[in-house]
């Protein structure tokens, strides 16, 4: 009568359950991709993958400086090497990251799950606060962060046919599909998603949905609110910010991430080179997190609808 | 391994690696020549036997690779490419200098021949293994080589490797280990203990081959054993002797570091060497290098 445990944490629902798949399922338009796992392919995504094309699936044991260096001689060798596991221990990689992956200039596509609060329960040490910032300040990388799980899927081809290093957060916890087929990801570009007027909300990852309630909080108190998904944390989309900002006169960034160094400082020096306007960052504001469910997290550190919508009436008093 | 009509003078092909790592380290004015000699016979075996003048970043899987995981000892890499026309020997002294491809640490982007960047230790053996797997992978019949320092063994990424390599049965894998026994501030046995070593990786799961690192038939015996050897990877343990070839150098880790060589150290390294006083000159500006010297081809 024994019934096979189900995976902790697992979900239909999640980026990384749409980024497994949707590798699984391009895994015969690239034929010279191979998938690294450091025994956490259960929470990655990429036990789809080792299902369907064990023979294109490296254990490498929970080594993942290893791993990630490997990667590199890997692509050497003209191979796709997707790199994956929690985003937390990609930190532990970041120097073979930097050197063996970035400095060498190997096609090597690091994709982490398990990213910020949206983590919940196993609390601090596995919330990945500082990878969008880490990654972001390696030359050559390219950083991305889906919303949903139409764009995950997207973006998981896309990296794929990318060629150069990429670091790509996908996501642990539920998480609402925002987009139909009619998505077209394309790396480098923000997207518009809802106008407005008054302020722009700029969000990546699943804090896109929030950005998103956030815009229907203030629509009903008279504001018109502009959402943009910045999926591509770097290289940012400078024109796209711009435009915003001319358009809208102020922002709000929204990340799933500490406020130093992520999506708001990428938002913010691109600001300021170019078209400086009164900018308000949602995100965990240089703390660590803690067990709990993400929308208790979100709400405690100040990253829920209700805290965008509130930034961005700060926002738009300081035009 | 094509035969050639005349076999390799490998002593000679050592001393001149020595005599370049050193002119280039004078003309640098940092640098670290005691590592650097220590893995000249070793480096000389390999690049005129195993590996061949093929272009590093083609990802041909039928080709060898070596990576100098221990990346600090590059001018002793940069001498050999030299050696085997790869890099323009008279461009060995820019070792070191402002917009030079010959980066303090080798960088596979700043030289075709440099299969990858290394220069933080332990990165180099997880790439190379890297590149062992991928050419598996592929159908390749690409051995790899990889050499690694003493002091590089205290990273946990080493044994991370070498735990890997054994898992996959990689015999397509050997790791040189220059085993001079001293790292930048002392000896290793002062520093963080390795010993036993050879014990610790046959309990890895490798095959071990230890030999005398200077001895020229015992490399090539090593070698062979290594492309013999199936289901395990295979690490040559070969003891060296730091700062190998210049009598004040060697068995003292003050020159391991990065050091500046004074003209009189230099010039002093090189008569050890075998070069002719009035040639010294020549030797430390460049001017005379080693295929001018006609020494190789």
């Amino acid at each position: 009568m024994n019934t096979a445990p189900q995976l902790i944490g697992s979900s239909g629902d999640s980026l990384r359950e749409a980024f497994g798949k949707a590798l699984t399922e391009l895994a015969d338009d690239f034929p010279n991709a191979v998938v690294l796992d450091a025994d956490v392919a259960g929470g990655t995504g990429a036990h789809h993958f080792r299902t369907h094309h064990p023979d294109r699936f490296y254990q490498f044991g929970i080594a993942e400086q290893n791993m990630m260096a490997a990667a590199g001689g890997m692509a050497a060798t003209g191979l796709i090497p997707v790199v994956t596991t929690f985003a937390i221990f990609t930190l532990r990689a970041l120097e073979q990251a930097r050197l063996s992956v970035a400095y060498a200039n190997r096609n090597v596509k690091i994709v982490a799950s398990h990213p910020g609060l949206d983590v919940g329960p196993d609390g601090a040490s596995a919330q990945c606060l500082e990878d969008l910032a880490a990654f972001r300040a390696i030359p050559n990388m390219t950083v991305i962060s889906p919303a949903d799980q139409t764009e995950t899927e997207q973006a998981t081809r896309a990296i794929l046919k990318h060629i150069g290093p990429v670091y790509m957060r996908t996501g642990r916890s539920p998480t609402p599909r925002l987009f139909g087929p009619d998505h077209k990801f394309e790396i480098g570009k923000g997207q518009v998603i809802q106008g407005g007027t008054d302020v722009t909300l700029v969000a990546c990852g699943v804090q896109v949905a929030r950005a998103l309630e956030a815009a229907q909080m203030l629509h009903a108190d008279g504001l018109s609110a502009r959402v943009v998904n910045m999926a591509t944390i770097k290289p940012l989309d400078h024109d796209l910010l711009q435009r915003c900002a001319v358009e809208t006169g102020c922002m709000v960034t929204a990340e799933d991430h500490n406020i130093l160094g992520g999506l708001g400082g990428a938002v913010a020096e691109s600001l300021v080179a170019h078209t400086p306007c009164p900018v308000e960052f949602i995100g965990v504001n240089d703390r660590f997190g803690q067990s709990g469910e993400p929308d208790e997290l979100m709400h405690h550190y100040g990253l829920s609808p209700s805290h965008i919508a509130a930034a961005a009436k700060r926002a738009i008093a300081r035009k | 391994m094509t035969p050639s009509p005349t076999p390799p003078d490998f002593q000679e092909t050592a001393r001149l690696i020595r005599c370049h790592s050193i002119a280039a380290i004078f003309a640098a004015t940092s640098g670290h020549p005691g590592g650097a000699l220590s893995a000249a016979d070793l480096l000389a075996y390999l690049y005129e036997t195993e590996i061949g003048p093929e272009d590093a970043r083609d990802t041909d899987i039928t080709r060898n690779r070596f990576v100098l995981s221990k990346g600090h000892a590059c001018p002793a890499l940069y001498a050999a490419l030299a050696l085997k026309g790869q890099i323009a020997p008279a461009d060995t002294v820019q070792l070191r200098k402002f917009a030079s491809p010959l980066q303090g640490h080798p960088h596979v982007g700043a030289i075709r021949a440099v299969e990858t960047s290394t220069g933080s230790l332990g990165q180099g053996f997880s790439a190379a293994l890297g590149m062992a797997l991928g050419i598996r992978h592929q159908g390749g019949s690409g051995r790899v080589y990889v050499m690694l320092g003493d002091g590089e063994m205290q990273e946990g990424e080493v044994w991370e490797a070498a735990l890997c390599a054994a898992h996959y049965k990689l015999d397509t894998l050997t790791a040189i280990l220059d085993y001079n026994k001293m790292q930048s501030d002392d000896l290793n046995a002062n520093i963080l203990g390795l010993e036993p070593l050879a014990d610790k990786w046959r309990a890895f799961g490798w095959h071990v081959v230890e030999i005398d690192g200077h001895d020229f038939s015992a490399i090539a015996a090593a070698v062979t054993k290594a492309k013999t050897t199936r289901e395990k990877p295979t690490l040559i343990l070969a003891h060296t002797l730091k700062g190998k070839g210049v009598s004040f150098m060697e068995g003292y880790p003050t020159w391991h570091g990065s050091v500046t060589m004074s003209l009189d150290d230099s010039e002093k390294s090189l008569l050890d060497l075998g070069v002719a006083k009035a040639d010294l000159p020549g030797w430390l500006d460049g001017t005379i290098h080693a295929a001018a010297a006609g020494a190789t081809t």
